[in-house]
């Protein structure tokens, strides 16, 4: 019974409060400033989320079989003169089919919201697989330095310079059929050198500051200081890189997928580039076949650069007067 | 610049070749099975494109070539002595052609296609860039600026595609596909290199309108940067020319990242340019790998691989050995 008592009486205490002092100032308005003073940021985030929101309710709502071989059937006129239902492979857009059907009759609206999600779930495993291995060795290196440290640099110097493509290219002729995941797997493992030198960087100037050197002083070993002290406020830069990383992962599986040596047995936007390519969507002029795929890579990427930027603006007030 | 550095740099060059080399001998392998071997039973069983004589053929000369027999460090000392040779071994697929051979044949396109798209991007992005930064007009900035956003988003390839199909099927003025009309006699007269421009300008235009942004958009940051410093300020107190501070005041320290991004962007645009060979049908590396790949024509992967990776490691030692050249600020001293 106290506790029921407590919980009822402090809403009106915090509801009296805000209204006295702080109601315009605290939660609209502040949100509303935010949003001005970052409107590239929250642009580019709004971009971002609707194609990931596309995906993840398209895909929960539309019922699978429209991206089936074959879903696609229209009235049609037999030899006999009767009318009859028939598969109507690259239908044009109408109210039935929200963007036609491509070569093999899949509805493409449906197509495109299942390898939306497939390309941004593979997209994110990459992420995190890259984010990983990206922030330790990171750590390793700026941490402790000496030997580690030039393992580190050196590793990862060396590795930014050959061209992921083609690096993923090879190592796909020698693998059987891929998953999605295995392949969010490998772009991750092949794609932690950019968070890497980020974060040694700022590992690098943060340890020295005198709040470290406190801990330190206080008993505090090297791994509790660095889940402590260094990982809040390495948070931002490790969000950014997460951000970047799983776009370029994205691109990266798009473009070996268009090649036709990425999954081949799961919807992604990749593999419909290479369909859309190998079953020449373009000279048949099929525009609603190529064209959603690439609308919704390129609202994802525009949303991704306005985020980039937003955070640089954040960083360099410099570039903030002149946008 | 000082000997220290030129060192450092020609260690770090000679380390990415070992890094890749390495990577090349190791991806093979990692597989429980021979993919070689698998293939070549794979001919033998078909011997439809290949004779079987040539097969058996092959087989023998891989066996002897590689020694797979031999315990691993000595497969990889011989790997090493090969390659040093610039001996890749023969195709699979054109058996006996040399994989140098069908490298230095494809490598003249793409060198063309990329080199001068990359250049080209890189000097008008750049000066658009600058413009860019330096223009108080908010017209061009809320509209140029979020255009070149969106033509950088799409990828290369997604581009191309669209301007395939904006320029050959729409309102077809261009060829589609291939480097010059294949009726046409390959000798040095004004038809054939009018010819040879006409098939290049769409996957030129698709390279150079997708890096554009990227060179513009950071030449944009780097000016606005450097026109806060305080030598432009200096500058304009001195009431020199606008004109004089905009040239030799902020576009000359702006671009000093861009020769930078150059090297960073090389890479990407060699990546990018495997997809718009293979979607306009370009004689260049990138159709070949994309040809050796579908025909699991492993010598050929690894050559093309090879052969990249030292193109890329290559330019990128020449960019570090003109960037302190070109940047007063620098002076590299031993450390």
């Amino acid at each position: 019974m106290a506790n029921t008592d407590t919980t009822n009486m402090s809403p009106q205490i915090a509801g009296t409060y805000d209204e006295t002092i702080f109601e315009e100032e605290s939660l609209g308005a502040r949100i509303s400033g935010t949003i001005n003073r970052n409107k590239l940021l929250v642009s580019g985030l709004a971009l971002m989320l609707s194609v990931v929101l596309f995906a993840v309710v398209g895909s929960a709502v539309i019922d699978p079989e429209r991206a089936e071989v074959g879903f696609a059937k229209a009235e049609k006129e037999v030899a006999d003169g009767s009318i009859q239902l028939r598969d109507a492979p690259r239908l044009r857009p109408s109210g039935e089919y929200w963007l036609g059907s491509d070569q093999f009759g899949r509805d493409v609206f449906a197509y495109v919201a299942f390898g939306t999600l497939g390309t941004l779930w593979m997209g994110f495993i990459a992420g995190v697989i890259g984010i990983g291995i990206g922030t330790l060795l990171g750590f390793l290196g700026g941490y402790f330095g000496g030997w580690l440290d030039a393992v580190v640099v050196v590793l990862s110097d060396a590795l930014i310079t050959i061209p992921g493509l083609m690096l993923l290219i090879t190592i796909s002729a020698y693998l059987d059929q891929l998953t999605v995941e295995q392949l969010g797997i490998l772009i991750g493992v092949i794609s932690w050198m950019g968070t890497t030198r980020v974060v040694r960087a700022q590992v690098l100037t943060l340890k020295n500051r005198v709040y470290v050197e406190v801990s330190k002083f206080n008993g505090q070993g090297d791994l509790e200081i660095v889940f402590t002290e260094l990982i809040p406020n390495l948070a931002p830069f490790i969000a950014a890189a997460f951000v970047g990383a799983v776009a370029g992962a994205i691109l990266l599986s798009i473009g070996l997928s268009a090649l036709g040596l990425g999954p081949q047995n799961e919807p992604s936007l990749g593999l419909m580039a290479f369909w859309f390519i190998r079953f020449g969507a373009v000279p048949q002029g099929m525009w609603w076949w190529f064209g959603p795929p690439i609308l919704v890579i390129a609202i994802f990427v525009v949303g991704l650069f306005m985020v980039t930027a937003g955070l640089d603006q954040i960083a360099n007030p410099r570039l903030r007067t002149s946008v | 610049m000082t000997v220290d550095y030129v060192l450092k740099r020609l260690g770090m060059f000679v380390l990415i070749i070992f890094v890749a080399g390495t990577l090349n001998f190791a991806i093979p392998r990692l597989r429980p099975t021979n993919p070689v071997e698998e293939r070549m039973n794979q001919l033998l069983q078909q011997a439809g494109g290949v004779h079987i004589a040539n097969v058996e053929q092959m087989i023998e000369r891989y066996e002897e070539r590689f020694g797979l027999k031999n315990p691993l460090w000595l497969q990889y000392v011989n790997y090493w002595i090969a390659l040093s040779r610039l001996d890749f071994g023969q195709s699979i697929a054109y058996f006996p052609a040399d994989v140098t051979k069908e490298v230095r044949r494809a490598m003249p396109w793409t060198l063309g296609l990329v080199g001068v798209t990359t250049v080209m991007a890189a000097v008008i992005g750049s000066f658009f860039g600058a413009w860019l930064g330096w223009t108080r007009t908010p017209l061009a900035i809320s509209f140029v600026v979020p255009l070149l956003l969106i033509v950088t988003a799409v990828p290369f390839y997604l581009l191309g595609l669209l301007m395939l199909w904006a320029f050959t099927v729409f309102w077809p003025i261009l060829p589609g596909g291939g480097a010059h009309d294949p009726l046409l006699a390959p000798t040095f007269d004004l038809r054939t290199i009018i010819d040879i421009v006409e098939h290049a300008i769409l996957p030129a235009g698709a390279i150079i309108l997708s890096s554009i942004g990227f060179w513009g958009l950071g030449m944009r940051g780097m000016m606005v940067t450097t026109m806060g410093d305080d030598f432009i300020k200096l500058a304009e107190f001195k009431g020199l020319k606008e004109r004089r501070i905009f040239v030799r005041y902020a576009v000359r320290n702006a671009l000093l990242p861009q020769v930078t991004g150059l090297a960073i962007n090389l890479g990407f645009v060699v990546s990018g340019s495997v997809l718009v060979e293979v979607l306009f049908a370009y004689p260049g590396i990138g159709n070949l790998l994309y040809t050796a790949i579908t025909s699991n024509d492993y010598f050929l992967i690894q050559g093309v691989l090879m052969y990249v990776i030292f193109a890329v490691g290559l330019m990128l030692f020449i960019v570090d050995m003109i960037y302190p050249l070109i940047d007063p600020r620098i002076r590299y001293r031993s450390a």
